[in-house]
C-alpha cells in the first residue's frame, strides 16, 4: 500500500493504482476521455490530466501509476486550463451536429464540454470530411464526428481479437476504418458491436431502423407482432437511468403493448424451442458420433465468425436457426394458421440486445422470418418519443402461448446460459432420471473458457463454453491443434454473452468504476429471471409441448426442418 | 481483379522472408519493406499474403503501409481522378459527386479501376474552391459539378 494525497484528501490505495483509480477512491472524480477500462489505457487524449507536485508538465491521471508520498492536485487552474484547451482542439474538428445525433444527451464529448464549461470553440481550423459509412446492415460508421480515442481499436483488435478495423494515415488525415476505404460489410467484420459499445461518441453507433417500426404500427393492414430476447430485459432500464442490472421484464411488456404491438411475444419460448432441436440434434450426433464437437448457432456475430475465421468448423455447427429466426418462423406459420391471419400481413419485429441481429435477419437463407430488428437502446428511443414514463409503468405479461417460456429460455442471455438450458433437457431426455440440482454453476460467470462434463448413462459429455472471439479462438486453436476435445460448445461472440451485446445501452468509465464489471449486474438479473420462474426445463415448458403436439411434430422432424433449421456460408476475409 | 500475386515466384519469395523474418522483434517493418521492393507496391493481395502468414488483421499491415509515405498501395491507374473533399466542395455536395464516382467506377477512393485505366483520390482543397464542387483528371479541373457531369466527363477518357 502507498499513501497519497489528492486535493488535499488523503488515501491509502494498493501499488501501482493509477492516480484515476486513487482519485477514485477519494471521491473525486477526473474526466476521461480515451480511457475505458478493461478495454483502453493508452494515455493520449489529455482530458484526465493532473498537477503532480515535482513533476514536470501535467500527467495523465489514466496511466500514471501512484507512487508513495505522491501530492496530487486535480482541480488546479493549470489543470482546468489545460484540459479546457485540449478539448476545444479535439472539437474544433468534430462534427457537431448534437441535435440530429444518436449519441445526443448520452455523449461523453458533450459531458466533457458541459463539465469543463466550454461556451466557446476558439480554434476554428480545417475539417476532416470522410464520407459516412451505412453499408453494414448493422454498424453506422460516422469518421467526422471520430475523436481517435481509439477505444474501438482496442475493442475490435484486444477484445475481440478480429481487427476488422484501425488507425490508417497519419497526423491530419489519420482515420479509423476498414482497409483500403472498404466499408464495414466488406470486410470480415461480424457486427458484434463491441467497437460501438466502446465509442465514447456519435461516431459508431448502430444503424437505426425505429423508423420501420413505427411505419408497421401505423400501418393498418398489418398484423405487427413483438418478440423480445431474454437480454432486454436485464438492460432495458439503464437507458431511464434505472440502477444496472435491473429487472424490467413486466414495464418492458407494458410499454410494448403501448407502443401499439398486436402481439407481444417472448423470444424465451423460441430459446426453449432451440433447446428441444438443438438437444434432439446434439442427442443424435452423439449417437453416430459424427461431427462433434457440436457448436452452438445462436449468436449471428459468431456465426459469421466462424464462416470468415473458422471454415474448417464448419461440419460442427448445430443447424438450428437462432431463437429470433425460430420465432419469426413459427409466428408467419403456426400463429398465423392457428389465429387464421394472412402470414404476409404479419409483421414481426424483434427487439434484441444485438447488433448483429440486423445482419442476421437479411442472410439470404433466413430473409423473411422476422422483418426489423431493433436494439435495447432502440425500443427505449421510441418508448421515449412516445412519452411512456418507463420507470412509473405497472407490470403486464406477455400474450399466451408463444410468450410463456421457462427459467432455461431465459438464461440464453448470459454466457454459458444456453450451455446450462441444454444440459437440464438432454440429462433428463437421456437418462430419463430427474436432475436434482438444474443449476450447473461450472459454466456460469466470466472466466474466458469454461468446461465441464455431465454423465449421460455413462457417457461421459465434455462440454465448453467461450464467450468474446477471443476466447473461441483460444478455444477453437486448441482443438484444431489436437490439444482439447469436447462434445459440444457453446459460443456467444460478445464477451459475457448477449446481456453485453453490441445493442446494449453503452457503459462509459465512470459507470465501471463506481458500480463494477456491469455484465456481472445484468446476468444476476438474468438469473433472477430464471429463479423466478416454476418452470426451469425447456422441454417441460406446456406451450412448447402443445406447438410439438398441434403442429411440428417431434423435434429434428419434417416440418422442423423446414422451418427451424438452416445453412451456413463459407466467406473468405478479403475479396479482391 | 488483375493482381500483382499472380506471380507465384514473388510470392514464394515474399513468403520466404516472412517465415524467415516473423520470429524477430519488430518484424512488420521489414516484412511490408520487402513486399514493397518485390512488387513494388503494396495492394491488398500483398496485404493479404502478409497477413496470413504472419497470422494478424490485414489493419495491422495496412496502418503501417498508410503511416509512411515510402510505401504506395498501388500502381496509379492511366488516368488520376481527384474530387475535393476541401470544406468548400463538401459543403456544395462533393459527396454525391463522390458517391457516382464510386458507382460509375466500381471503386473506392484511393483505388484503381481493374483495368487499369482509372484512379480515383478524394483530395484536400485544390486551390479552386469558387468553382466547388471540384474533380481533377489528370491536369484538367471540372468544377460545379453535378452527379450526372459524371457519365460524360468519364467518357471524354475512355
Ligand atoms: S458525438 Fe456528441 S458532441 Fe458530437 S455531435 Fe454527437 S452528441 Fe454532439
Ligand atoms: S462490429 Fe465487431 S468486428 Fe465489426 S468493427 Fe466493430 S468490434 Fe470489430
Ligand atoms: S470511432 Fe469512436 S471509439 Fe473509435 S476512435 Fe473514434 S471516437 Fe474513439
Ligand atoms: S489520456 Fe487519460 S483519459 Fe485520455
Ligand atoms: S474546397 Fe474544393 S477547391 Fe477548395
Amino acid at each position: 500500500m502507498v499513501s497519497v494525497t489528492i486535493d488535499g484528501i488523503k488515501v491509502e490505495v494498493a501499488d501501482n493504482t493509477s492516480v484515476l483509480e486513487a482519485a477514485h477512491q477519494a471521491g473525486i472524480k477526473i474526466p476521461t476521455l480515451c480511457y475505458l477500462k478493461g478495454v483502453n489505457a493508452i494515455g493520449s487524449c489529455r482530458m484526465c490530466l493532473v498537477e503532480i507536485e515535482n513533476a514536470r508538465g501535467l500527467q495523465a491521471a489514466c496511466v500514471m501509476p501512484v507512487s508513495d508520498g505522491m501530492i496530487i492536485s486535480t482541480n488546479s487552474k493549470r489543470v482546468r486550463d489545460t484540459r479546457r484547451m485540449n478539448l476545444e482542439l479535439i472539437l474544433s474538428n468534430h462534427e457537431r451536429d448534437c441535435l440530429v445525433c444518436k449519441r445526443n444527451y448520452n455523449c461523453e464529448l458533450q459531458a466533457l464540454a458541459e463539465r469543463f464549461g466550454v461556451d466557446d470553440i476558439r480554434y476554428e481550423g480545417e475539417m476532416t470530411h470522410n464520407p459516412i459509412d451505412i453499408t453494414s446492415p448493422s454498424i453506422r460508421r460516422e469518421p467526422n464526428k471520430c475523436v481517435l480515442c481509439r477505444r474501438c481499436v482496442a475493442a475490435c483488435n484486444d477484445i475481440q481479437d478480429i481487427g476488422a478495423i484501425g488507425a490508417t494515415e497519419r497526423g491530419f488525415k489519420t482515420i479509423i476504418e476498414p482497409v483500403f476505404k472498404k466499408s464495414l460489410a466488406d470486410v470480415p467484420c461480424i457486427n458484434c458491436g463491441r467497437c460501438v459499445q466502446s465509442c465514447p461518441c456519435g461516431a459508431l453507433t448502430v444503424i437505426n431502423d425505429t423508423d420501420k417500426v413505427w411505419e408497421a404500427i401505423n400501418d393498418p393492414d398489418k398484423h405487427v407482432v413483438v418478440q423480445t430476447a431474454p437480454a432486454v430485459r436485464a438492460a432495458l432500464g439503464e437507458a431511464f437511468c434505472m440502477p444496472i442490472g435491473t429487472r424490467v421484464t413486466g414495464k418492458m411488456v407494458t410499454a410494448l403493448k403501448r407502443l401499439g404491438f398486436d402481439k407481444v411475444f417472448d423470444t424465451n419460448f423460441a430459446a426453449d424451442l432451440t433447446i428441444m432441436e438443438e438437444g434432439t440434434e446434439l442427442i443424435e450426433r452423439l449417437k453416430e458420433n459424427h461431427h462433434l464437437p457440436m457448436i452452438t448457432s445462436c449468436s449471428p456475430g459468431w456465426v459469421k465468425y466462424m464462416e470468415h475465421y473458422y471454415e474448417d468448423f464448419f461440419e460442427n455447427m448445430s443447424s438450428c436457426k437462432s431463437p429470433q429466426q425460430m420465432m419469426g418462423a413459427i409466428i408467419k406459420s403456426y400463429y398465423a394458421e392457428k389465429n387464421n391471419i394472412d402470414p404476409k400481413k404479419i409483421f414481426v419485429v424483434s427487439v434484441m440486445p444485438c447488433s448483429a441481429k440486423k445482419f442476421e435477419l437479411q442472410r439470404p437463407e433466413l430473409v423473411g422470418d422476422v422483418d426489423v430488428s431493433i436494439t435495447t437502446v432502440e425500443l427505449a428511443e421510441m418508448i421515449k418519443q412516445a412519452g411512456i414514463n418507463f420507470p412509473e409503468l405497472p407490470d403486464d405479461t406477455f400474450d399466451e402461448v408463444l410468450g410463456d417460456s421457462t427459467g432455461a429460455g431465459a438464461i440464453f442471455g448470459n454466457t454459458g446460459g444456453v450451455m446450462e438450458a441444454a444440459l437440464r433437457t438432454v440429462y433428463e431426455l437421456v437418462t430419463g432420471k430427474k436432475l436434482d440440482n438444474v443449476e450447473f454453476n461450472e459454466v456460469r460467470g466470466l472466466a474466458g473458457v469454461k468446461e465441464s462434463q455431465v454423465d449421460l448413462n455413462g457417457t461421459i459429455v465434455k462440454v465448453a463454453v467461450a464467450h468474446g472471439t477471443k476466447n473461441i479462438k483460444k478455444l477453437l486453436n486448441a482443438i484444431r491443434a489436437g490439444e482439447a476435445d469436447y462434445h459440444f460448445i457453446e459460443v456467444m461472440a460478445c464477451p459475457g454473452g448477449c446481456i453485453n451485446g453490441g445493442g446494449q445501452p453503452p457503459i462509459n468509465n465512470e459507470q465501471i468504476m463506481t458500480y463494477g464489471d456491469h455484465r456481472i449486474l445484468r446476468a444476476k438479473a438474468i438469473y433472477e429471471e430464471d429463479e423466478a420462474n416454476t418452470i426451469r426445463k425447456s422441454h417441460e415448458n406446456p406451450s412448447i409441448q402443445l406447438l410439438y403436439k398441434e403442429f411440428l411434430g417431434h423435434p429434428g422432424g419434417h416440418k422442423s426442418h423446414d422451418l427451424l433449421h438452416t445453412t451456413y456460408k463459407k466467406r473468405g476475409k478479403y475479396h479482391y | 481483379m488483375a493482381t500483382v500475386t499472380a506471380d507465384k515466384a514473388k510470392v514464394d519469395e515474399l513468403k520466404a522472408y516472412i517465415a524467415e523474418h516473423k520470429g524477430i522483434k519488430g518484424p512488420l517493418m521489414p516484412i511490408i519493406q520487402k513486399a514493397q521492393e518485390i512488387f513494388g507496391c503494396l495492394p491488398i493481395d500483398v496485404q493479404d499474403v502478409i497477413a496470413e502468414e504472419m497470422g494478424i488483421p490485414m489493419t495491422d499491415i495496412y496502418g503501417v503501409a498508410t503511416f509512411y509515405s515510402q510505401f504506395a498501395l498501388e500502381p496509379k491507374g492511366e488516368h488520376v481522378i481527384g474530387l475535393c473533399m476541401g470544406t468548400a466542395c463538401y459543403v456544395k455536395n462533393s459527396q454525391p459527386i463522390l458517391e457516382r464516382l464510386r458507382k460509375e467506377l466500381g471503386i473506392s477512393e484511393g483505388a484503381t479501376t481493374p483495368d487499369g485505366k482509372y484512379s480515383l483520390d478524394a483530395t484536400r482543397c485544390l486551390g479552386c474552391c469558387g468553382l466547388a464542387p471540384v474533380m481533377m483528371i489528370d491536369d484538367r479541373v471540372y468544377g460545379r459539378l453535378k452527379p450526372d457531369d459524371i457519365p460524360g466527363i468519364l467518357a471524354e477518357y475512355k
